[in-house]
């Protein structure tokens, strides 16, 4: 990584973190609807980046929005989880174009980018209701956290993306 | 050697992965459970700066309301003064009834959660201002929660609103007790649970603290009914409507109850004569 991409990953993982703990954390629509923006920064961690500082960035990522939002470890386990299963989960979405390191999330078809997209936040989502709520009698909540939260997440990042993307 | 080594190289992400996932899972459990030191706690330095900047920043917007409160607060202070002026005659006489077995703390809320299955508040003030765990939690509209950790400037509170609170709660026209839990439906209402079957419960009727624990003293409201239900064990369970508005909180009340130690003694010496 150049050093400008460098700056440019601090500088959102900090962004991320104070827009998450500070406003998405209080939106609470319907009493349990939260969006959860910052795994963008997972998401659109450069393709070609580091495996292995991903992983521990991201630890880092949930470390801190679980700091700020006295919930133990669940956000840094998520995190970690799809930071794991990024690969796998880009494989499936773009096909043969990743392995060659030709895709750009920006540019790839519709289609591939939502199925991306969605499948992170929904694993993501599904592993941090697991166990924040850690109950088999509350499983109904689990589903339907799951459910609304991952819809809201994925049109806020889908719409993140859109505004912050380059022309060029 | 040289074999172990290529190995640990060639799964070093899945190796990194599983110790990190570890560590957040170990975390996640250490924080379900009750009174250990938990270390990811919005009771520290960094986020408790946070929060507070941020409150600094938005708390003008509240001035409105809050002067609403206190101003609804003192008239029922002035109200509750008169009668006590009145029957001054009666208090010198016996001028010890006057206790300072409570004491209160102010605090202003700087993080409040009430969208998780386990909330929790964080104040700004901490062991320095002479908090510690275990003190009661109100608001003049009534209960609040119980603080569950401190730091040197910070604390955080266990809200009603946390599937592990259990307080002692009674009806304010019998002595019929039961305990307040949360099943985490709505933030307005929660559940006290195995009530007496003789107790007479009417819907409107108002929920108060128990003088029972050491935590909060006798009398403080805390709802009114608003559904009820014979459960299991031949015991009511009843929905109440929490006088408080969990979701809006701004400055709370600590309560220390000076007394508490002796009591605490005093009991844990009866269990070990038994």
């Amino acid at each position: 990584m150049y050093n400008s991409a460098i700056l440019i990953n601090i500088l959102r993982f900090i962004t991320l973190v104070l827009l998450q703990v500070l406003l998405l954390n209080h939106i609470g629509f319907l009493g349990y609807v939260n969006p959860y923006l910052y795994i963008l920064f997972i998401i659109i961690f450069p393709l070609d980046g580091n495996r292995s500082l991903l992983i521990f960035l991201s630890f880092l990522l949930g470390l801190s929005i679980d700091l700020f939002g006295d919930s133990g470890g669940v956000h840094a386990a998520a995190s970690v989880f799809i930071a794991y299963l990024r690969s796998p989960i880009l494989k499936f979405s773009f096909g043969v174009s990743y392995e060659y390191n030709m895709i750009k999330i920006n540019k790839a078809p519709l289609i591939e980018r939502l199925t991306y997209i969605s499948l992170m936040v929904l694993v993501h989502h599904l592993v941090l209701f697991t166990l924040e709520i850690f109950s088999l009698s509350h499983i109904l909540l689990l589903l339907k956290s799951t459910l609304f939260s991952g819809i809201f997440s994925v049109i806020l990042i889908f719409c993140t993306l859109l505004l912050f993307s380059r022309k060029s | 050697m040289q074999q172990i080594l290529f190995f640990f190289i060639r799964n070093k992400n899945f190796l990194l992965f599983s110790v990190l996932f570890l560590i957040a899972f170990s975390l996640t459990i250490q924080s379900n459970s009750y009174h250990t030191a938990r270390f990811t706690s919005s009771a520290n330095f960094l986020s408790g700066t946070v929060y507070s900047m941020k409150s600094n920043a938005f708390d003008y917007f509240g001035l409105q309301d809050e002067n609403t409160k206190l101003l609804n607060e003192n008239i029922i202070l002035r109200k509750q003064l008169e009668v006590f002026k009145n029957n001054s005659e009666i208090i010198k006489k016996d001028s010890s009834t006057i206790s300072t077995k409570y004491e209160f703390i102010s605090a202003r809320v700087i993080n409040n959660s009430y969208s998780k299955t386990k909330n929790l508040l964080t104040i700004k003030k901490g062991s320095n201002d002479g908090i510690k765990i275990d003190m009661g939690v109100i608001t003049s509209n009534g209960i609040v929660g119980i603080i569950n950790n401190v730091s040197e400037n910070y604390a955080t509170i266990q809200s009603l609103l946390n599937t592990n609170s259990q307080i002692n709660a009674r009806l304010k026209n019998s002595n019929h007790f039961g305990s307040i839990k949360w099943n985490t439906k709505a933030t307005n209402i929660v559940q006290l649970t195995d009530v007496n079957r003789l107790a007479p419960v009417n819907i409107g009727d108002t929920i108060i603290t128990d003088g029972k624990s050491t935590i909060f003293p006798e009398g403080i409201p805390v709802g009114t009914i608003k559904k009820y239900e014979l459960g299991e064990n031949d015991s009511y369970n009843l929905d109440i409507q929490l006088f408080n508005d969990m979701t809006n909180l701004k400055h709370v009340y600590l309560i220390t109850n000076n007394h508490a130690q002796e009591i605490k003694e005093l009991e844990k010496e009866g269990e070990d004569v038994q």
